[in-house]
């Protein structure tokens, strides 16, 4: 009987890589963008098989609840999607795929011939949410203060740039 | 057993398509969907060394962060997105060039 955790990996890496393969190769932009939900929700279910519980919740609230709904409507925004032909062109593909191919051999092979530092026997995946908790407010709090100050000044300049010109401003 | 080979192997798929995306969409909006792959992939870089090196929390948390600019990087570009569109009534970047000399 094949192992279920293999089944799942083996499932949500086709999914996966579907997804991403309809999002470089698509004729049509608002396919690419549905495409990334393929993506995130694959890519959260990784994280719930390496035990990374909250990662993977706050995989699936912050890029597909805020991040996939920011792109469709930017794409939706901008017209031009009704002509398929014209949305999403790609250039140059015919330099940029053996040259996407090669990197990817080459990393391959990096990957199988390096030797990993991993541990002999995996733990059991415990929840994770206390300790990343805790150390995200001892040892990393400058990092975690900065981030909340570039979401601020994230915050104001996106309203800046996409409000309309005021007239007489 | 699934090692860290395959997770490896599967994170860097994802990354070389988003590279592919970047390089090849002439849609500005389409690139940044790429530059979201390219992310995505080194997010889940981070959690899979994590796991296999026995320091979840750290791995996690350097996830979250890149998660965090993903989501302040798509705000900005969004709104740069819009305005190149509103203001050239295009979002071809090989059309947006009145930089160009």
């Amino acid at each position: 009987m094949p192992d279920l955790t293999l089944l799942i990996f083996l499932a949500f890496s086709g999914l996966i890589l579907g997804a991403c393969l309809v999002l470089a190769f698509s004729k049509n932009l608002v396919y690419s963008a549905f495409s990334l939900l393929g993506t995130f929700t694959g890519v959260a279910a990784f994280f719930a098989l390496l035990g990374a519980d909250f990662l993977a919740i706050a995989q699936l609230l912050v890029y597909i609840g805020g991040i996939m709904v920011l792109y469709l409507f930017a794409v939706l925004m901008t017209s031009g999607i009704a002509d398929v032909k014209v949305t999403n062109r790609s250039i140059g593909l015919k330099f940029a795929l053996p040259v996407a191919v090669i990197l990817f051999g080459l990393l391959a092979k990096l990957i199988f011939s390096t030797e990993w530092f991993v541990v002999k026997e995996l733990p059991e995946a415990t929840p994770t949410t206390a300790s990343i908790g805790n150390t995200l407010l001892t040892q990393y709090l400058l990092p975690f203060e900065l981030a909340s100050v570039l979401l601020l000044g994230v915050l104001v300049g996106a309203v800046s740039l996409g409000r309309r010109e005021v007239k007489g401003d | 057993m699934i090692s860290i080979q395959h997770y490896l192997l599967v994170s860097a798929a994802i990354f070389v398509l988003g590279l592919l995306t970047v390089a090849t969409r002439r849609n500005a909006l389409g690139i940044l969907l790429g530059t979201e792959l390219v992310l995505n992939a080194a997010a889940l870089n981070m959690v899979i060394f994590g796991r296999y090196s026995n320091h979840m929390a750290e791995g996690s948390i350097y996830a979250l962060f890149v998660i965090v600019l993903a989501a302040a990087e798509a705000a900005v570009a969004l709104a740069v997105g819009l305005m190149i569109y509103r203001n050239f009534k295009t979002i071809d970047t090989v059309e947006v060039d009145d930089l160009k000399g």
